[in-house]
């Protein structure tokens, strides 16, 4: 095998071809015979009480077939939350039902109360309009604190718009308030964090398939992990049985965690494709995607922090309200307790750190993970209040981070916040970082943006983050309804090729590519002889696919494992057409061997001997070389990284311009380092989206003011600089075979606060006594900041 | 319901459209041609770039029977005749201008556009060329990297490791 094609190989990408000759299958891209067309009826307004719905209009349209209403699905079940949080005095959260479609109340804009069927999308669309709904409005519940306040409810049967009241850790709240109120400083810092929608380029779209003879179900979807899907379908929404359905989530077209989640149109599809008998297909809009996709982030935040007289950290102390929108999306829970607060150590030894979140329900579409997952939260809540307390102390940012890092020899390292890091070098990163950055450099750079009217500022953070969310016994008594292990299925076929199944799934990360680079470096065989198998629940081991940078750590480590297991079978296989035993067999580079002696026998013989298994010790071996391995990990896996900006503001205009960007990154061992610049790339695109041009709003009578992307501002090529990426320092992961920690949400987690620290500092250095913007930065902000 | 007659990646093809069919619907649905995308419904993304008359459209933003009797091409027409990728969809693999595929076509169709006109063009040139095609996933750094490449330039210099 070429060594230059196996792990750490910068291997073009396989699936690229496809996609690049227009030959891509996305869900959208698939044509059933007969098929039928969906069309949703959605709320124009964001909260009202439906008192009727007349459909006889819509019913007699040409081309439609059948009208559904919420009325349809009162005996089915609801959508879950995937993780039961406590509140700080024990109870339980507040679980309102979220129905396939909306009954007695629509709760946000685009929520679906009414759905079509027709023979083609226009009759259905024309149809949906017919549909006569008497929906009385009522005032809309946006702003979180008084929906805190107030009494009106977005959902009348709980009686309160608190979700939970959750503390991390409750034991350690009197001593982190005693550590502040004694501290020689402390610096308290109030942001929020915008909201955020995903914006994956193809819009979601599913088709559902029903066979009458065996009374199956097969439906195509955009999905991230299409055995969840399935799962909460069967067990929770419609009760299909999980053998008579079929999941397949073909090519997808992004994702960035809002194609996590099941949502009702794939109930409705399936419902609606049983009872008319013909597949029954629906493909978001633009807007659709705006309005019902789940959006990200929406933290109001108060973080606090203590220093001592040698500016030594002593506590975080973070309250958050997090808005969880109208319904509880299935991991809405998680991101903003488990997945945030864990987090609020950062890279830092600080001895004590209390995080109080307060979920809220408002009239605004649900909201839940979206790429970095409560981690972008916690870090640009840390890493914003370790900048002001440098400002405030006249500290060097870099220096102040770097004192109370936490030191490569203390790893180890369990925080205050309850993780256990277990490799790291944070200063190795930071010098690497520096190096990029170019420090020494900037007086003089800014010396011409000055020249040139503009302000210059230099901005740097640092981050951690928590990748491969496990072990299940652990996640389980946090809360969590779902264990996070994945498998993979290893097939190696009579004629010496491997097909590998796999839980995961690939929606951009290319893991055509990077699973075989793993399989051809363990077994020694071409990987263009490896083909992996993925997002089709009939093909697939029960797996819980892509997320959370989760795929490599996780599912890489499936892989791994049942290789070694192939490798062992292979062993005593080999043992027997050597007339050896099997502790006498060694395996490499594709060759097992009689050690001591010179015979060989190569894998693909021993692969045929096990199909064609004559002369085989059938008594003590079943023939067939094919293993599962199910895998879950000891821990998470802990990336770091640290990030440099250099901007330019326009002092007329308050136009911000990232002029440079430089990231450093510990990712552990690299499979490929070419996909992995690339995941950085992305995510750093979507984390100065966030700082500088997104940002999702409601007005208060709760319409969507940024529905489209004429008032959505999504990056484009012209507002990003190319990216300086360095991922040398790499402390492999000592929680997975790999030794790999994962690379997907990084860019996004750790760009935010370092453009925004950059933006404050070049305010600064033309005299604006200026601590805070929040994001996004659009110039009319900076220059409201600048003129106030 | 019209007729509509066009040329479409050099072959004659026709159908039957309702006067608000777009472009992009009749390639798709019609022609089976699903190389073509829809990101949008605001003529912003630029998923479903083709080319109709030799110029860059969005197909999106044109009803089918605007495009009778004129010559478009999708990416379904821009291998090279063996039916390999051509000097763009090669440096776009070569160097990783695409993760998720979706914007991919649009992109493609944009930069031959591009370097139709401007055989060299410089970054900047290429990042303002492409402000009506949004990517999600590459943050456009391997995107631009690919076209300068493309380009016969070369990019060793591009901010990278
Ligand atoms: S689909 Fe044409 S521009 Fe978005
Ligand atoms: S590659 Fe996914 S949107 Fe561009």
């Amino acid at each position: 095998m070429p060594k230059d094609s196996g792990i750490g190989a910068a291997t073009r990408r396989r699936e690229d071809a496809r996609f690049l000759l227009g030959s891509g299958r996305y869900s959208d891209d698939i044509v059933l015979l007969n098929q039928t067309y969906a069309v949703f009826a959605r709320s124009e307004v964001a909260n009202g009480i439906i008192k009727t719905i007349n459909t006889s209009e819509a019913e007699k349209m040409p081309g439609v077939i059948a009208v559904f209403t919420g009325d349809d699905f009162v005996d089915v079940g609801g959508n879950p939350a995937g993780w039961l949080i406590n509140s700080r005095d024990g109870e339980p959260m507040k679980e309102p039902k979220r129905p396939v479609l909306a009954h007695g109340k629509v709760r946000h804009v685009g929520d679906a109360y009414a759905a079509v069927i027709a023979e083609t999308e226009q009759q259905a669309r024309d149809a949906a309009e017919k549909i006569n709904a008497d929906i009385m409005e009522l005032p809309a519940i946006i702003d979180m604190t008084s929906a805190l306040s107030g009494s009106n409810y977005v959902h009348d049967e709980i009686e309160t718009n608190q979700c939970f009241d959750w503390g991390w850790i409750e034991d350690n709240r009197e001593a982190t308030d005693n550590a502040i109120k004694n501290a020689h400083h402390v610096t308290t810092l109030e942001l929020t964090n915008n909201r955020l929608v995903p914006n994956a380029m193809e819009p979601r779209c599913s088709i559902a398939d029903y066979n009458a003879a065996n009374d199956d179900y097969t439906l195509y979807t955009t999905s991230q992990n299409p055995h969840l899907t399935r799962l909460l379908i069967s067990a929770f929404v419609l009760g299909i049985p999980e053998n008579k359905l079929t999941v397949v989530s073909p090519d997808v077209g992004g994702g960035f965690g809002s194609k996590i989640y099941h949502y009702g149109e794939e109930a409705l599809v399936l419902a609606a494709a049983k009872r008319i008998k013909r597949p029954v297909r629906w493909t978001a809009s633009r807007s659709e995607s705006f309005m019902t996709d789940a959006h990200g982030r929406d933290h109001v935040t108060k973080i606090e922090l203590a220093l001592d007289k040698d500016n030594n950290f002593l506590a975080f102390r973070t309250e958050t309200m997090a808005n969880v929108g109208a319904y509880l999306s299935n991991f809405s829970t998680v991101t903003p307790t488990i997945l945030h607060g864990t987090l609020m150590a950062g890279n830092y030894s600080v001895p004590n750190i209390y995080v109080n979140v307060k979920a809220v329900f408002t009239n605004t579409a649900p909201v839940d993970a979206y790429r970095g997952a409560g981690r972008p939260e916690a870090t640009y809540s840390l890493e914003r209040v370790i900048d002001k307390a440098a400002l405030e102390l006249n500290l060097d940012p870099i220096a102040l981070r770097r004192q109370n890092f936490i030191k490569s020899d203390q790893f180890p390292y369990v925080t205050a916040a309850g993780l256990n890091y277990d490799v790291g070098d944070y200063d190795a990163i930071m010098d690497r970082l520096e190096h990029h950055a170019d420090i020494k450099g900037f007086a003089e750079r800014k010396k011409i943006s000055e020249k040139q009217g503009k302000l210059r500022g230099f901005g740097v953070n640092s981050y951690i983050e928590a990748c491969g969310i496990a072990p299940s016994n652990l996640i389980g008594t946090l809360g969590a309804r779902v264990g996070l292990y994945d498998a993979a299925t290893i097939r190696v076929n009579a004629t010496g090729n491997i097909s590998v199944m796999v839980g995961a799934h690939s929606h951009g990360q290319g893991h055509e590519t990077a699973f075989p680079q793993i399989v051809a470096d363990m077994l020694g065989v071409d990987p263009n002889n490896v083909e992996i198998v993925h997002g089709d629940t009939s093909k697939i081991p029960f797996g819980m696919g892509t997320y959370g940078s989760r795929s490599l750590a996780v599912c890489g480590s499936a892989i791994v494992r049942g290789i070694e297991k192939i490798i062992a079978k292979g062993k005593k296989i080999a043992a027997h057409m050597m007339e050896s035993t099997e502790d006498n067999v060694d395996f490499e580079d594709g060759v097992f061997s009689v050690r001591g002696t010179n015979k060989t026998v190569s894998f693909g013989d021993v692969a045929l001997k096990a199909y064609i298994p004559h002369n085989f010790p059938i008594e003590d071996i079943e023939p067939g070389l094919e293993e599962t391995a199910f895998y879950d990990p000891q821990n998470f896996t802990y990336p770091a990284g640290a990030y440099a900006c250099e901007v330019e503001v326009d002092p007329n205009t308050g136009k911000v311009s990232i002029e440079r960007f430089a990231a450093a990154d510990d990712f552990g061992n690299i499979i490929n380092p070419m996909i992995v610049e690339g995941q950085v790339h992305g995510g750093l695109a979507q984390g100065i989206g966030q700082a500088l041009l997104e940002g999702c709003v409601y007005n208060d009578d709760g319409q969507l003011i940024s529905g489209s992307y004429m008032d959505y501002t999504m990056p484009r090529a012209a507002d990003l600089p190319s990216f300086v990426v360095d991922h040398t320092v790499q402390t492999p992961s000592t929680d997975n075979p790999l030794g790999v920690k994962g690379c997907g949400e990084a860019g996004a987690i750790g760009s935010p606060p370092t453009v925004v620290n950059a933006v404050i500092n070049a305010l600064r250095s033309a005299g604006h006594d200026i601590t805070h913007i929040d994001m996004p930065l659009t110039p009319a902000r900076v220059w409201a900041a600048m003129n106030n | 319901m019209s007729n509509v007659t066009m040329t479409v990646n050099g072959k004659t093809v026709s159908g039957s459209v309702e006067g608000r069919t777009l472009l992009v619907e009749f390639i798709r649905n019609d022609l089976h041609l699903t190389g073509t995308h829809v990101g949008c419904d605001t003529s912003q993304c630029g998923a479903c770039a083709v080319h109709v008359d030799g110029k860059l459209a969005k197909a999106c933003t044109m009803f089918a029977l605007e495009a009778n009797g004129s010559e478009v091409s999708t990416i379904e027409g821009q291998a090279n005749e063996d039916g390999s990728l051509n000097v763009i969809q090669q440096a776009f693999k070569d160097h990783h201008g695409l993760q998720c595929g979706f914007c991919t076509p649009g992109m493609v169709m944009a930069a031959a556009d591009l370097l139709k006109t401007n055989s060299k063009p410089t970054e900047l040139e290429i990042r303002e060329h492409l402000e009506g095609n949004i990517c999600r996933c590459t943050g456009y750094h391997n995107i631009v990297k690919a076209i300068l490449a493309a380009s016969g330039q070369d990019v060793s210099n591009i901010a990278a490791e």
